[in-house]
């Protein structure tokens, strides 16, 4: 728990991020602004990822059912600025709406289930994920509020005065994509949640969290009101859920619940999980990994089989799914801490077992 | 009144499937508190294999009550292996994990059974051939078929079976014993690893059966058929009262009806603002108001925490 | 009016789990500044009491009267809130965080950062996380394991985790310490310690509560003890009266301490 980013890394590495952060745009363009947009959604899953990783990494609850809190943010999102309803709030307002909604609905489905054991409210969040679809899918009548499958198109990108982020544009001599701007917007996002969690990491309320994934009846003796500061670390993803939620909407400039199966939740979930439960580094990994992979996998796996095979045997999807799906069996099973534990995670797995 | 009474039918149906699969998950939670997530998926692959064996033996000329005696024993079968290895694979060495390690482990196996169903049956709908001559029965204006009959009865005589062998033999007492302290029960001889395969394998079997109801009810399948119907069976398994057997089944059969019902008339409770496709949302919301009442369950007692 | 040199009273507090009667109403008063022992067989019900008190088990019949007050304790850190910490029978700690930061976590109750605090570490929260690190180490001094300070919790030895956890206790300002068999499994030396560390407790003004198996250790430490059997209270009274006691004789301690 004491690696902390800037203490361990020299300003020479802070030097080196930076000018990496600041080159990516610009090397992905190259290859078109497709890839920028795949750089985009690697970010957007580090934010998401480290939104849940203060409710799984830090206080240990299993939230199965994340990406409906990004749903609902999406959503917000979504009817407060497009031309389905005619309303065209500025993103800052719909932001902070989209994230408190997020939070109630993390409230009314924590309150009941976190004095529970932790696999009801993963059967729970599971169950509201999927609640959340079919409302998405079937609110289009009698009065359509969802737009149904088809979901809702023309969002307004997110706009600063006259600078808006959908439009191609200069700034400093250099021309910005679209995507090159929600990038830097992304970034931005990032290093805050980043921040955040390191703060709270080591923090009061951070430490009840980890007393409380360690033993919750010992965190109670401690005086620990084990169930508000759960239903806060709970609230809280939530709430970060519903922001990228919105930053979601606002760059695609379309939803439809296609875009938040249980999937969805899960990869977010493998994220986490995978990269190192609770350690940053761990988690941003994992969430840049299971981004790159699949693309990989288009990338590489469909010519691969065609030359092996002569036809496509696996679709990229389901091999991906199936790889995923393997990871988090192996992963468990051989590296339960994840892939990058922080340091004293790592002695303690090279020690034999107690 | 007959819309009620037809409901009503319908409802007992599901809830028989519903029950024989929530007594997989009420076993495996009974005795070693995992929610075997991937119990779902095993149903789904019991539903898929059923239906292969009998487009074979359909093929071949196999008169139709045969081919349906052979595809559900070879269903069973393969589930109870299934059943086995996940235990032995995925769940068993990690015993002694925290909680949350076999909970992932258990959604991993879940997606993995999941696309190999995928690659194997395809990602379309596949429509069941009509085994049964359906018969329409008709009773106080509402109707029912030979089909449905046949499924109440068997779950019927399944749960009787499953009754027997935990009150009546050897390792059903064995299993009793686990599920009320593993340790005492192993200091007692109990071999636990044997009790906790046999859990899987009967609720694997069990699942398979159901799967083949399920199959020759709505006559079709589908590779994710197997998440609702496990998201489902498991609200009743929690409505009846977690690792309680008969709660298992009186909340299958109570969640059954609870969802016709609902969903018979939701248009009117709602006045049409809501139709018949949210019949899907009743088993969250009563898993939600029994969480919050009486997260015991309906059978099951109030456990504290232990120190 | 109740007695200010009381701390505790408990009130023919009953506890039973399906048909079996874990405590029948059991009564008893604990004085402010006593080392109160409770001993028993096994069974007698004495980790059920320590449940009943901190809130981790509701009593059916029968209530607490803690500091003058009436002991709502239906949840455990509402017990806490009020100044009874305890400790387990087999240890609980947080075992992957280091033995500072489980003693930081004891100093929850009597902190209020929130997560803003948390998250822009304002002044007030950085002089409050100040404070709780200086307490956390007085603490370990106290208890004397200062020099493992950032090994994890499960690391430590079983006598080392034990004090730690009675560390942690502490950092919640009780007025009553619970200390649920702190010697069980202890050697000599290491038992001879913790005396030395309850009785320095009780120097520095913390009642306390002991549980223990150790016949020697009780009579030698406490200024009271009470004897539960068959989750009946059977005497109360100082050590050399208990010890003499024929119902106790009978039920527990039998020829060997006489």
């Amino acid at each position: 728990m004491n690696l902390r980013f800037g203490k361990s890394m020299p300003w020479l590495g802070v030097v080196l991020v930076a000018v990496v952060l600041l080159a990516v745009p610009f090397v992905a363009a190259l290859g078109g602004q497709a890839w920028v947009r795949i750089a985009n959604f690697a970010i957007l899953y580090i934010f998401l990822a480290l939104g849940l990783n203060i409710v799984v990494g830090y206080a240990g609850l299993l939230d199965l059912g994340y990406v409906a809190f990004y749903a609902v943010g999406a959503y917000t999102y979504a009817l407060l600025a497009s031309p389905h309803f005619g309303i065209h709030l500025p993103f800052w307002m719909i932001l902070p709406i989209g994230a408190a909604l997020a939070c109630f609905f993390g409230v009314i489905l924590g309150a009941p289930t976190l004095k529970l054991r932790g696999d009801y409210l993963a059967i729970v969040t599971l169950g509201f994920g999927e609640i959340i679809r079919i409302f998405m899918n079937n609110l289009n009548a009698p009065i359509n509020v969802t737009n149904g499958a088809q979901g809702i198109t023309l969002i307004d990108p997110i706009r600063f005065g006259d600078f808006s982020f959908a439009q191609t544009g200069h700034l400093f001599g250099f021309t910005i994509s679209g995507p090159q701007k929600y990038y830097f917007l992304l970034v931005a996002l990032a290093i805050v949640v980043i921040v955040i969690n390191i703060r709270l990491q080591d923090s009061r309320v951070g430490r009840a969290w980890q007393a409380i994934r360690e033993d919750e009846v010992a965190a109670k003796a401690c005086g620990i009101n084990t169930r508000n500061v759960k239903l806060l670390a709970f609230a809280m993803g939530a709430s970060f859920g519903g922001i990228a939620g919105g930053v979601f909407a606002a760059m695609q400039g379309f939803v439809s619940p296609e875009s938040f199966s249980l999937m969805e939740s899960i990869t977010i979930l493998a994220m986490v999980v995978l990269g190192g439960m609770g350690h940053i580094p761990g988690v941003i990994l994992g969430a840049v990994l299971l981004t790159a992979l699949p693309e990989a996998l288009r990338y590489g796996i469909e010519p691969l089989q065609r030359m092996i095979f002569g036809r496509m045997f696996l679709d990229p999807e389901s091999l991906r799914m199936l790889v995923f799906g393997l990871a988090l069996v192996l992963v468990m099973r051989f590296r339960p801490a994840g892939l990058w534990p922080s340091s004293q995670r790592r002695r303690e797995l090279a020690e034999p077992a107690d | 009144m007959d819309t009620l009474l037809q409901q009503l039918i319908n409802g007992i149906t599901l809830g028989a499937v519903y029950a024989l699969v929530a007594l997989g998950y009420t076993m495996v939670y009974g005795i070693i508190g995992l929610i075997n997530f991937a119990h779902g998926e095993v149903v789904m692959i019991g539903t898929m294999v059923a239906f292969t064996v009998i487009v074979y033996l359909a093929a071949a000329g196999v008169p139709p009550i045969a081919a349906l005696t052979i595809a559900l024993l070879v269903s069973v079968v393969v589930c109870m292996i299934l059943g086995w290895a996940l235990e032995r694979v995925a769940y068993r060495p990690l015993r002694h994990a925290p909680r949350l390690t076999p909970l992932i482990t258990a959604i991993g196996m879940s997606i993995v059974l999941q696309n190999v169903s995928m690659i194997i049956w395809g990602r379309n709908y596949i429509t069941f051939p009509p085994m049964i001559d359906k018969r329409i029965y008709e009773i106080g204006g509402a109707t029912f078929t030979n089909v449905q009959v046949a499924i109440v009865t068997m779950a019927a005589l399944m749960m009787v079976g499953l009754i027997f062998l935990v009150h009546r033999t050897k390792i059903g007492m064995a299993m009793r014993a686990t599920a009320q302290n593993p340790h005492v029960a192993s200091l007692m001889g109990v071999n636990i690893d044997q009790v906790i395969a046999m859990a899987f394998i009967i609720g694997s079997a069990l699942g398979a059966v159901a799967g083949g109801m399920v199959g020759s009810y709505y006559e079709i399948a589908h590779y994710q058929m197997g998440f609702m119907l496990g998201l489902k069976a498991f609200t009743a398994a929690v409505l009846g009262g977690i690792g309680n057997l008969a709660g298992a089944m009186a909340g299958g059969i109570l969640l059954g009806v609870i969802e016709a019902l609902g969903a018979g008339y939701i248009g009117d409770l709602t006045g049409n603002f809501l139709g018949s496709h949210y019949q899907d949302i009743f088993a969250f919301i009563v898993l939600i108001i029994v969480l919050m009442f009486r997260p015991s369950g309906l059978f099951g007692e109030r456990t504290g925490d232990r120190a | 009016m109740s007695d200010p040199n009381v701390l505790l009273e408990a009130h023919a507090v009953a506890k039973h789990f399906g048909g079996v009667k874990a405590l029948h109403d059991v009564s008893l008063t604990i004085r402010r500044g006593d080392i109160y022992g409770l001993i028993g067989p096994n069974g007698a019900g004495k980790t059920t009491f320590f449940n009943c008190l901190t809130g981790l088990y509701r009593n059916e019949s029968g209530h607490f009267v803690f500091d003058g007050a009436r002991l709502a304790a239906d949840a455990p850190h509402k017990a806490a809130a009020v100044g009874i910490a305890r400790t387990f029978q087999n240890i609980r700690l947080f075992g992957n965080m280091t033995a500072i930061e489980n003693v930081m976590v004891g100093r929850h109750l009597r902190t209020r950062a929130n997560v803003f605090g948390a998250i822009f570490r304002n002044r007030a929260t950085r002089n409050e996380e100040a404070a709780i690190l200086r307490r956390a180490e007085e603490l370990l001094h106290y208890v004397g394991i200062h020099e493992r300070a950032h090994d994890y919790a499960k690391h430590l030895s079983y006598g080392d985790q034990r004090r730690l956890e009675i560390a942690r206790a502490l950092a919640t300002e009780p007025k009553l310490l619970a200390l649920d068999e702190p010697a069980a499994g202890m050697n000599g030396t290491e038992t001879e310690a913790l005396r030395l560390l309850v009785e320095g407790i009780s120097r520095d003004g913390v009642t306390v509560l002991l549980i223990e198996h150790d016949v020697k250790l009780v009579m030698g430490l406490c200024t009271r003890v009470a004897v539960l059997d068959y989750g009946e209270k059977i005497c109360e009274d100082v050590p050399a009266m208990v010890q003499r006691d024929p119902r106790v004789i009978e039920a527990y301690l039998g020829g060997s301490v006489a």
